[in-house]
């Protein structure tokens, strides 16, 4: 019980004491919640943006959570995701023709696959090279970036625009959206976050596969002794969580924009660690706190406008101090741990 | 000499010490008579080493009295302890290795002049220590050049140096062999004549019946019998332990090996770093299936890297050279999961490094190594019932404790995560059992039974490598005994032909 209690105690005083900020900053702390509550979940459209915003940060927090069960730390999402956004947009405009429900599984697919390609690149470095994953997906984050850039101004630039942006998708690719959410652009990417969480749940606790993820994660030496390819199990979680993180390219193109915006990502990538973080590294937890930064991404917008002295810089101070007391929380209990034993 | 009459060197009265849910000691009392080796034993966390500590100031007592020389004494740290004249040498000796034995031993007490240091005056009084108690010391070699014997006497020349009147040695053979030992107890003797008092934790019975005066047996914290070494036996030590009766030996009956080999091994080599000696150099060893072939040798004379090579034979940093065979299927390139395949059950040299993870359950603990077993998993999905309805009556088999299996591996005892590893690999029903110190720091009643559970595995069919550093368990156990010396097999015996003098000699080198 209390394993679920701790975190949620920890962002509340992390919100308690970003609020205490923002009266330094002149502002009444409860005018700036109420704010916050009316600006995330006030209308139908506030809940649909904040469940927008919650569904790539699914798919990030995943992308962290996996590989933190395999002992790897996944700096790339960001990376990942952009390249897996890009190959969904470019499937869609090179083969516009292609009709409903085919087209949305085939650039689905090829979101999975472009993220699956750029995560397995640090996991095979690190499992046969030995190079560090952190460093290596932090560069691999610019280089995407550089693609990225490159294939949306001179390979598929869209030609009615100024925009720096892909050429629209053929119609058959796009996905449901919900109406009820007051034209916010919510999508059936939404429930797809929910059962893949739940698909990565199952493979964590129920099959082989992760069983032997997770032993190398928790002792390298002794899942090694017992058999265990420790190399190939790095690279098949960096993979996963490049093909999760990839899956931000369905809600963003076929769910919201219809085409690849360079700079769509608020850095989902990076909240994808937070996330991770708050949530555990478990699938249910990343859900969880996916929802809560969802609603604080889409609180602290309305906060710079609402308010006088709250401007987006605190909101971000906001968000880094609910981040810093759960990792605080965390180091806590390790030092009781630590005392007991 | 009655010890009414004569004033302790030392006292415990009462010590109590609780660590969570654990009492570790309680109300422990212990009378050290000065000019004495006292023995104390008991088995793993029975608290010998929580009072040693209490006594040396590393901790403080939460309830209970500490008496040096009839004056009652509270530490606040071991320097408090130390200025009283109580020294201890740690199991893990504390020494700077690049240094010489001279500056090892002043560190931190140095006699400084003008902020130098005065090695001429402190090379006078040390060569007059080693003199009167018979330690000899090189004092200019640096430490890490010189054997793990003479380290241990320079730690004990650095609390004579301190003017310590009570040495506390705690488990001071585990890294000697028998004539280091002999040596050392030799010493420990003209220590005591020379009116110093010994400490000496251990758990093994046959020094404490050999070198001490006075025995204090622990079990569960509290104190379960303090007798005059003269007047007990083994016997009743181990009896009073376990606090139940034991069989200190196993009666090993004869091996009866069939034909076909479990292990075979040909000149297997590693080189070492460039410049440094091979590891391995040119291992030829066979372990028929139904014996028990032993390899005894001091720590750190490539015991590690041999199980390494033969498990692991196809990763270029564990084997250079040479060529392994398992049940006549030569495996040289072979990952280690088809190995293990084969039927080789592993009983890792370090279970907390090698063989389990701690964080976790009991139950996936059970699992590791199983888990694509058809008897746990179909289709890549985890049976977890199946994985219960096994795991449940293995750990009452293997006598795990407690019988849970929710609870992270690592609070377990290590008898008990020992008992676990040995459970999990035995139901891989073995053909080639390797186990490396099976017994390390396991109770004297689980060594008995993982003796013989070793034993039954032979008598049904598996051939066995025993890495021990343990002599008694190779000469118990072991069929055939080699020896290991700096990468080497230098010597090769059958069972009952060989003394333990003459095996230690070969250990050493000679």
């Amino acid at each position: 019980m209390r394993r679920f209690l701790q975190p949620i105690l920890a962002a509340a005083v992390g919100l308690a004491l970003g609020l205490s900020f923002t009266w330094f900053a002149g502002e009444n702390p409860w005018h700036v919640l109420r704010i916050l509550g009316k600006s995330a979940f006030g209308s139908g459209y506030d809940i649909g943006m904040t469940l927008f915003y919650t569904t790539p940060l699914i798919f990030t927090g995943l992308a962290v959570a996996v590989p933190f069960q395999a002992g790897l730390f996944n700096i790339g999402a960001e990376g990942q995701l952009t390249l897996g956004a890009l190959a969904a947009a470019a499937v869609g405009a090179v083969c516009p023709a292609v009709p409903w429900p085919v087209a949305p599984v085939m650039a689905g697919l090829a979101a999975f696959l472009a993220g699956t390609i750029w995560g397995a690149i640090p996991g095979w470095l690190r499992a046969k090279r030995g190079s560090h994953e952190v460093i290596n997906t932090i560069m691999l984050n610019f280089i995407a970036a550089g693609i990225a850039s490159y294939v949306t101004l001179y390979l598929l630039k869209n030609p009615d625009t100024q925009n720096p942006e892909t050429r629209p998708v053929g119609a058959g690719y796009l996905i449901h959206q919900f109406t009820m959410s007051g034209g916010a652009p919510l999508s059936t990417a939404l429930p797809l976050a929910i059962v893949v969480a739940g698909l990565v749940w199952i493979l964590l606790w129920r099959t082989v596969v992760g069983f032997e993820m997770r032993a190398v994660g928790q002792n390298e030496a002794a899942a090694r002794a017992a058999g265990i390819d420790a190399g190939r199990m790095r690279i098949l979680a960096m993979a996963l969580a490049g093909g999760l993180a990839g899956l931000v390219g369905v809600g963003e193109v076929l769910g919201n924009a219809g085409k690849f915006r360079l700079g769509f990502s608020p850095e989902y990538g990076f909240m994808g660690i937070a996330v991770a973080l708050l949530g555990r590294n478990q699938p249910v937890g990343v859900v969880a706190a996916a929802l809560l930064f969802g609603a604080l991404h889409k609180g602290t917008a309305d906060l710079d406008l609402e308010t006088e002295h709250v401007t987006r810089e605190v909101s971000l101070i906001l968000q880094a101090l609910i981040i810093l007391s759960v990792s605080a929380e965390g180091l806590w209990s390790w030092m009781r741990k630590r005392a007991e034993s | 000499m009655s010890p009414v009459e004569t004033t302790a060197a030392v006292e415990l009265c009462g010590l109590t010490k609780q660590f969570g849910n654990v009492l570790a000691n309680a109300g422990v009392n212990l009378r050290v008579e000065p000019g004495t080796i006292h023995g104390v034993i008991g088995e793993n966390g029975a608290g010998k080493s929580t009072a040693m500590k209490m006594l040396y100031g590393i901790f403080p007592p939460d309830a209970g009295e500490i008496f040096v020389n009839g004056q009652k004494r509270v530490w606040h740290s071991p320097a408090d302890a130390i200025a009283a004249g109580i020294g201890m040498v740690h199991q893990h000796f504390m020494l700077a290795g690049p240094y010489t034995a001279l500056d090892n031993i002043v560190l931190g007490a140095e006699p400084v002049r003008l902020g130098v240091i005065e090695r001429k005056k402190a090379r006078t009084r040390l060569e007059e220590l080693s003199r009167q108690y018979g330690l000899p010391v090189d004092l200019n070699r640096s430490v890490e050049e010189l054997p793990v014997g003479v380290q241990q006497r320079i730690e004990i020349l650095k609390l004579l140096y301190r003017d310590a009147k009570v040495l506390i040695l705690d488990e001071p053979t585990a890294v000697l062999t028998p004539q280091e030992t002999n040596i050392l107890f030799q010493h420990l003797k003209m220590l005591r004549d020379e009116g110093k008092t010994i400490i000496l934790i251990t758990h093994k019975l046959r020094e404490v019946m050999a070198f001490t005066d006075h025995v204090t047996v622990l079990r569960a914290g509290k104190v379960t019998g303090e007798m005059p070494t003269a007047q007990t036996n083994p016997q009743e030590l181990a009896n009073l332990m376990v606090g139940r009766k034991v069989v200190l030996t196993v009666d090993v009956p004869a091996a009866q090996p069939r034909g076909e080999a479990a292990l075979e091994v040909t000149g297997l080599s590693l080189a070492g770093a460039a410049g440094s000696r091979h590891k391995l150099t040119d291992i030829r060893l066979s372990v028929k299936r139904g014996e028990i072939l032993g390899i005894a040798g001091v720590e750190g004379n490539g015991q590690s890297e041999l199980l390494q090579a033969i498990l692991h034979p196809h990763e270029p940093r564990c084997r250079t050279s040479g060529s392994v065979t398992v049940l006549g299927v030569d495996i040289t390139l072979w990952p280690a999961a088809k190995i293990r395949d084969l039927g080789v059950a592993v009983i890792p040299q370090d279970r907390q490094q090698e063989g389990l993870l701690l964080a976790r359950p009991v139950s996936e603990n059970f699992l590791l190594g199983l888990q694509r077993s058809p008897a746990f998993s179909r289709a890549g999905i985890l049976s977890l019932g199946k994985l219960r309805a096994a795991a449940l009556p293995a750990i009452e088999e293997y006598d795990v404790r407690p019988r849970e299996l929710a609870i992270p591996a690592g609070k377990l005892s290590g008898g008990n995560q020992q008992k676990l590893v040995v459970a999990r690999e035995f139901q891989r029903k073995p053909r080639l059992l390797i186990a490396a110190q099976p017994t390390r720091g396991v109770d004297v009643g689980a060594i008995e039974f993982i003796h013989n559970r070793i034993v039954l595995a032979r008598d049904g069919g598996a051939g066995v490598l025993l890495v021990s550093f343990e002599l008694d368990e190779i000469l118990t156990l072991s069929d055939r005994i080699m020896v290991m010396y700096e990468g080497r097999i230098v010597a090769e015996f059958r069972r009952g032909e060989v003394s333990e003098r003459e095996l230690g000699l070969k250990m050493a080198g000679s």
